[in-house]
């Protein structure tokens, strides 16, 4: 067993490399101190408590909670019947369509933002929030409809000419058989979106408008201005958000299976 | 067409995009019927099933069930049932849910939907089942499920793609047994797409022999396994010696052959099972390629000037060595006179 113990050590290695970030962040966030340092300098929950505080914060968390949900939501929307059809269906096109559904993955961030502003909102002046709704949607609507699809494809076509041949239409039987048997694979579909979305820099930092940002774009901004440890105790209750949604996901509809 | 039609199939013509599945098929089955499409895969019948189910819509021709045209009648309105070969259960509903599905959408609640499931699960011996998940399910019983499903819908037409081909032996007979039963004592018409003769011959009241989009042969099994009337059927029902008839002699790639007796006038072909071969004495001689034991038979596999020939022989008469000279005898007044050859 020659071989066991440096192997131990590399994975001891690669552990440190993506834990130590977050034990370094949450024990920062948690300092009595008045600048981000590590190691803190004492124990306080005073920074924690001022995340609750900052209004500015509150107000781009609610941004962000909102672009997530409801970009997340209209993506499913567009997403479901595009991924029925392309699995149901031999459409002319269809790899066309797959190529232009999943672009928003493969063009850089920097690019779309940049476009969306350039193209979009200078032009016709639209809405802040409305732009990035747009924006969002777009970029989550490739991770819903691979999910979706891969879902999809392991439920057999000929359950729905079963239900068919019992009475029912071909949108009922969507509705009561296809759809009850992708739940979870909706539901995965849902949290990656969330995720996807709620995390998104570089197309928000475009569109993000005076008084109108999301929450990464907010922290970005906070930073440049305040040194303190607030920025890091976000940090951390958001990555222990995080951390808590996965777990029920991965509890209740195996979420991994999915992703 | 007959006035006794019940579902009756005129001049079908099936196709998928351009390919033509089934062409020109005539077909008129009687009520309470139980009917085999057998043929070799690819022959058409599946298509011509799902044509019926109205799955497919047919690119000319009629569909007649019940005295009413139901081509372009939508599949969901069609009373004809149909048992997938996957059995295509709903797998997020229980047992009991799955048959009540097509009665939930008609509208049928409460009691009556509760002593109607329960009367259907108990006809395939599954009433202690209606809980369970189909993912529980063996393969038997989710194919049970699926019959019980359809059956309680009460249809015109049952139809099965292919019911027992996912069981094992012993399963297949019990289940085999279980659909006559259900087709007796509910005297629904029915329809089982299949591909094994056996299953066919075993089962059917009639059977439609397939071929490339086209009906071989129609007609009882006894009919269908002693009068085979093509080349391709006789090959089918297990006649192995097949060979072209031309002005009364058989016309082989190596030559013609006068036989000792009269061939039919009609007669493009004839046929004989290797056990109607004669082995030990006649016109022709062969020499042994092949012998295999078989229990109460032998087999062997002639080299002869006609071509290869099978034979089976009892096992009490004596045995051929390989290489060894045997003479042999093709008689035709047992032989199965072809109509159609090729």
């Amino acid at each position: 067993m020659t071989m066991r113990q440096p192997a131990i050590v590399v994975l001891g290695l690669l552990v440190a490399f993506l834990v130590g970030p977050f034990v370094v962040i949450v024990a920062a966030s948690l300092s009595a101190g008045d600048t981000l340092a590590f190691p803190p300098q004492g124990f306080s929950l005073r920074w924690v408590a001022k995340v609750f505080a900052e209004q500015s914060f509150r107000s781009s968390f609610a941004l962000s909670m909102f672009l997530a949900v409801f970009a997340t939501l209209a993506a499913l929307v567009l997403g479901i019947p595009a991924s029925y059809a392309m699995s149901r269906y031999s459409m002319p096109f269809a790899e066309a369509v797959r190529t232009v559904v999943s672009s928003p993955i493969i063009v850089p961030g920097i690019i779309v933002g940049l476009a969306l502003l350039r193209y979009l909102v200078a032009p016709f002046g639209i809405n802040v929030v409305v732009a990035l709704f747009l924006a969002h949607t777009a970029l989550v609507l490739p991770y819903c409809v691979r999910v979706v699809s891969a879902s999809l494809d392991n439920l057999r076509s000929d359950v729905e000419e079963a239900a068919i041949l019992l009475g029912s239409s071909r949108l009922g039987a969507f509705f009561r058989v296809v759809l009850p048997n992708v739940r979870n694979g909706v539901l995965a579909a849902f949290i990656l979106g969330f995720v996807t979305s709620f995390d998104q820099v570089p197309v928000s930092l475009f569109l993000s408008g005076p008084g109108v940002q999301t929450l990464p774009i907010d922290m970005l901004g906070y930073m440049e201005r305040t040194y303190d440890p607030s920025v890091a105790a976000l940090s951390s209750l958001l990555a222990f958000l995080s951390i808590g949604i996965m777990f029920v996901a991965e509890r209740f509809i195996g979420f991994s299976r999915y992703v | 067409m007959s006035d006794s039609a019940y579902l009756s199939l005129e001049q079908l013509k099936l196709a998928y995009g351009k390919t033509v599945a089934v062409d020109r098929l005539d077909l008129a089955i009687k009520q309470g019927e139980l009917i085999a499409l057998l043929g070799p895969s690819g022959c058409g019948k599946t298509t011509t099933m799902r044509a019926i189910a109205g799955l497919l819509a047919p690119v000319s021709g009629h569909i007649h069930l019940d005295s009413r045209d139901i081509t372009r009648v939508a599949a969901n309105k069609r009373s004809v049932g149909l048992v997938f070969q996957s059995y295509a259960l709903f797998p997020h509903l229980a047992v009991f849910e799955n048959v009540a599905f097509g009665l939930r959408l008609k509208g049928m609640r409460g009691k009556e939907l509760e002593d109607r499931v329960q009367s259907g699960l108990k006809t395939v011996g599954l009433s202690s089942f209606a809980s369970r998940k189909p993912g529980e399910l063996s393969g038997g019983q989710q194919q049970r499920v699926a019959l019980a499903r359809s059956m309680v819908m009460e249809p015109k037409v049952l139809l099965l793609d292919e019911p027992l081909s996912n069981l094992d032996a012993r399963l297949r007979l019990e289940m085999r047994a279980e659909l006559q039963r259900v087709q007796k004592e509910t005297g629904v018409t029915m329809i089982f797409v299949t591909h094994d003769q056996a299953e066919a011959l075993a089962l059917a009241d009639r059977i439609v022999v397939m071929l490339n989009g086209t009906i071989e042969q129609i007609g009882a099994p006894e009919e269908i396994y002693n009068r085979p009337n093509s080349a391709f059927v006789a090959d089918f029902v297990g006649f192995e010696n097949v060979f072209r008839v031309r002005a009364g002699e058989l016309d082989t790639e190596t030559g013609r052959f006068a036989l000792g007796g009269a061939i039919p006038r009609e007669a493009q072909g004839l046929a004989w099972r290797p056990s109607m071969v004669e082995l030990g004495g006649g016109p022709f001689e062969g020499s042994v390629r092949g012998m295999s034991f078989a229990g109460g038979t032998r087999q062997y596999l002639l080299d002869t000037p006609l071509g290869p020939i099978k034979v089976e022989a009892s096992a009490h008469l004596p045995t051929h060595a390989l290489g060894a000279a045997v003479r042999f005898d093709l008689p035709v007044s047992i032989a199965a006179p072809l109509q159609r050859f090729g």
